[in-house]
């Protein structure tokens, strides 16, 4: 019958495959080298301040700062358990947050994408809302909320919901109506059209958004967390400047800036695997 | 697969965009026995894919009603399946997953849906893709799966508008030819919006032309032509002179006022009439 559908094609698919295959172990590779070269010239500019800082008797006392005196300090920060409990801390606190961003932007992204009307009503007031300064909503979060923990949260889902709800939004709009008038004369019900079509067809864009959004939640709690509490990465920076433990103090900012990228990286990891985008992966 | 077709009833038909708005047809009659492969052909603008996405149950009619075997037809449903003018697949799904998404949502278990995906794909040869990426398929293969999601449903009305018209003129006269041949075989009824007269003579056993503002069907044609149907048949290409003529005839129809020509209407058979 067909002469399009020869069976060669399917071995010439396979070929095309195996050598975006070949193509993407090269691009890794790569990217390992520039990794790794790029850390090594940040510590080494590191390395080079901190022994100028050492050397120099006026700024003898801030030695502490430098690249070694910080990597000392952390078998120190793990037996006494201050790193652990500050990233525990930190991390309920981000992750609480961003839940509640996740949670409350997506549904309202997928509304606005697929409401003109809602799009909108909710334009000026979003793009209003927006433009505060999450961190000026703290002294309302604390009369609000009894815990600073709760606090904070709050603090952070108010900064992170933005970028998930107009990425989301922003994705829905792009959809292919046609996609939802094939779904519905395949019989899908509005459930199966919302997980089988709908957030697929979207991933990529939630995913974008949500990684914006661990950004700015990353960049929040730390200033949130030097306000008040007594726990978490912001926290043990602000009580290590207290005490002088300049190495503690750095080896703690080390860390915020580790996490953070792990963060983005697992989040740039999820959005390629859920991109069915040609060109993203 | 076990498929079977419908009578076809289609009474006072109408629609109109907006409440206030010009009717884009109106009290239209259409009838279509078991296992016939009708074409609808007018120009752009004319109502014919307005009228099959109402077919479809995709929009509602203003007025009138639509029976199928004596079911009233209010809204889409899996037993009768259109295909788009593109093939729509979704990109985040191979092939299989793409033929096998309407069968998913009616909640079909995974290894009898596996069976019947898998039969889908060998009635449009393309049992070597199952796995492949749809991003990966040319243009006339995409619209095979399409044709094969819509084929695996078993749907009793298959409706197509302009499914082809996008393609290369090779792939398009394979899919024509092989689209007639599976619904024949399975027997299921098939509605064709098209402009493209060949189109028509080489898939139909009857074609419609509709023209105006608002449409009409103004001509009807039997196409008893036998199977397998050659661009170069003399019968074929008489058939295809026979429909330009009445098409153009019927485009001098929709440049003049409706009303003012209502014994226009060709009814050359009593199955389709137009009361304006």
């Amino acid at each position: 019958m067909s002469n399009d559908a020869a069976p060669g094609a399917a071995a010439a698919a396979a070929g095309l495959t195996g050598t975006r295959t070949s193509r993407a172990a090269e691009a890794a590779g790569r990217g390992v080298v520039n990794f790794s070269l790029g850390l090594l010239i940040l510590a080494a500019f590191w390395w080079l301040g901190g022994y100028m800082i050492a050397m120099n008797p006026q700024t003898q006392s801030f030695a502490g700062f430098g690249l070694v005196q910080t990597l000392q300090s952390f078998p120190e920060l793990w037996q006494l358990g201050k790193l652990q409990k500050a990233i525990v801390a930190s991390g309920y606190r981000l992750g609480g947050g961003m839940l509640i961003a996740i949670a409350i932007g997506v549904p309202i992204g997928i509304i606005m994408g697929r409401s003109k009307r809602f799009r909108d009503l909710s334009n000026s007031a979003f793009q209003f809302l927006r433009m505060i300064s999450p961190l000026s909503w703290m002294p309302i979060a604390v009369f609000v909320f009894k815990a600073w923990d709760d606090s904070i949260i709050f603090l952070i889902a108010i900064a992170s919901v933005w970028p998930v709800i107009f990425s989301t939004a922003a994705g829905l709009s792009k959809v292919d109506p046609a996609w939802f008038k094939v779904a519905r004369n395949l019989g899908a019900t509005p459930l199966q059209m919302l997980t089988r079509i709908i957030l697929p067809a979207i991933s990529f864009d939630i995913f974008t958004g949500i990684r914006l959004a661990l950004g700015v939640a990353w960049v929040v709690l730390v200033p949130a967390e030097l306000l008040g509490v007594t726990s978490g990465l912001g926290y043990a920076i602000k009580d290590a400047r207290e005490t002088l433990a300049y190495d503690q103090l750095t080896a703690m900012v080390l860390t915020i800036g580790v996490i953070g990228y792990a963060l983005d990286t697992i989040c740039a990891l999820l959005i390629k695997r859920f991109s069915w985008h040609r060109g993203d992966a | 697969m076990s498929i079977r077709g419908v009578n076809i009833n289609i009474q006072g038909l109408g629609y109109r965009y907006t409440s206030r708005g010009k009717p884009t047809f109106s009290n239209l009659m259409l009838e279509s026995k078991r296992g016939e492969a009708l074409a609808i052909i007018g120009r752009s603008g004319c109502g014919k894919s307005t009228l099959l996405h109402i077919i479809a149950g995709l929009n509602r009619p203003t007025e009138g009603t639509m029976h199928f075997d004596d079911k009233k037809i209010e809204g889409p449903s899996s037993r009768w399946v259109m295909m788009f003018q593109a093939p729509h697949l979704f990109p985040w799904m191979k092939v299989s997953q793409n033929v096998g998404v309407g069968l998913g949502f009616a909640g079909w278990p995974e290894k009898e849906k596996r069976e019947r995906v898998d039969e889908a794909l060998r009635l449009v040869e393309l049992q070597d893709y199952a796995d492949t990426n749809v991003q990966d398929l040319s243009g006339g293969q995409q619209q095979r799966v399409a044709l094969a999601r819509s084929l695996v449903m078993e749907p009793e009305l298959l409706l197509l508008d302009e499914p082809f018209s996008a393609l290369d003129a090779f792939t398009r006269a394979s899919l024509q030819r092989d689209v007639r041949s599976i619904a024949k075989r399975l027997g299921f009824n098939l509605i064709i919006v098209t402009h493209d007269i060949d189109e028509a003579v080489l898939m139909a056993d009857r074609a419609l032309i509709m023209a105006g503002a608002p449409g009409k069907i103004v001509h009807e044609f039997e196409v008893p032509l036998d199977d397998p149907r050659q661009r170069q048949d003399p019968a074929v290409q008489a058939m295809r002179a026979r429909l330009l003529d009445a098409f153009h005839s019927a485009a001098q129809v929709a440049g003049a006022p409706a009303e003012e020509n209502p014994d226009q209407a060709d009814t050359e058979s009593s199955s389709v009439s137009q009361h304006a």
